[in-house]
């Protein structure tokens, strides 16, 4: 079962390596944000994961408190665009 | 038994964060691209949390992997309008000019 957990946690450091070229390739904005979206996804899966293999429950709270924090950051790219956008008119 | 649909769901799971940094890399338009992340997201993160509730022995983390994916879920939903909703704005800037 180690195994299998070792190879699935292989899987998704390919996954997050593909957000990041996505990330480096852009072009716009908010194809960066979503790269990054995913990336936080896959950095939960990571923990959980990784507490299951390593027996470690306790980085299932920080995989609890990435997923909280993920939202914030669309959050602020969204709010900056629409102060920006106020100024203008 | 339970290790085998464990498995099998683990790795449904990875098939769908596959497929999703696949199509953010090869999808032509942002919306398509957010289409395919919203799936890695939702269905990727339940498959493999569901698989690892049957691998887990405690009740308290079972429950709280539920929990992971029930934030990861909200929270993708609400990043997704909100960067939709920003993209769709440019756009419509855009063709004003």
């Amino acid at each position: 079962m180690n195994t299998f957990l070792s190879i699935a946690l292989i899987v998704l450091v390919v996954s997050f390596i593909l957000g990041l070229i996505r990330v480096f390739l852009g072009p716009s904005t908010e194809d960066r944000m979503m790269a990054i979206q995913l990336i936080g996804t896959t950095a939960v899966a990571m923990l959980i994961l990784g507490s299951a293999l390593l027996n470690m429950p306790s980085s299932i709270d920080v995989a609890l408190v990435l997923a909280v924090l993920a939202a914030v950051a669309a959050l602020a790219l969204s709010r900056q665009q629409q102060t920006r956008t106020s100024q203008d008119d | 038994m339970i290790n085998l649909i464990a498995v099998c769901l683990i790795l449904i799971g990875l098939l769908f964060f596959i497929a999703g940094s696949i199509g953010l890399l090869r999808l032509p338009d942002i919306h398509s691209r957010l289409h395919a992340l919203t799936k890695a997201d939702n269905l990727g993160l339940g498959f493999l949390a569901l698989g690892l509730i049957l691998l887990s022995d405690d009740i308290f983390i079972a429950a709280k992997l539920l929990l992971a994916w029930l934030l990861v879920t909200a929270s993708s939903a609400t990043s997704a309008q909100l960067i939709a909703q920003r993209a769709r704005r440019r756009e419509k800037d855009a063709w004003k000019i």
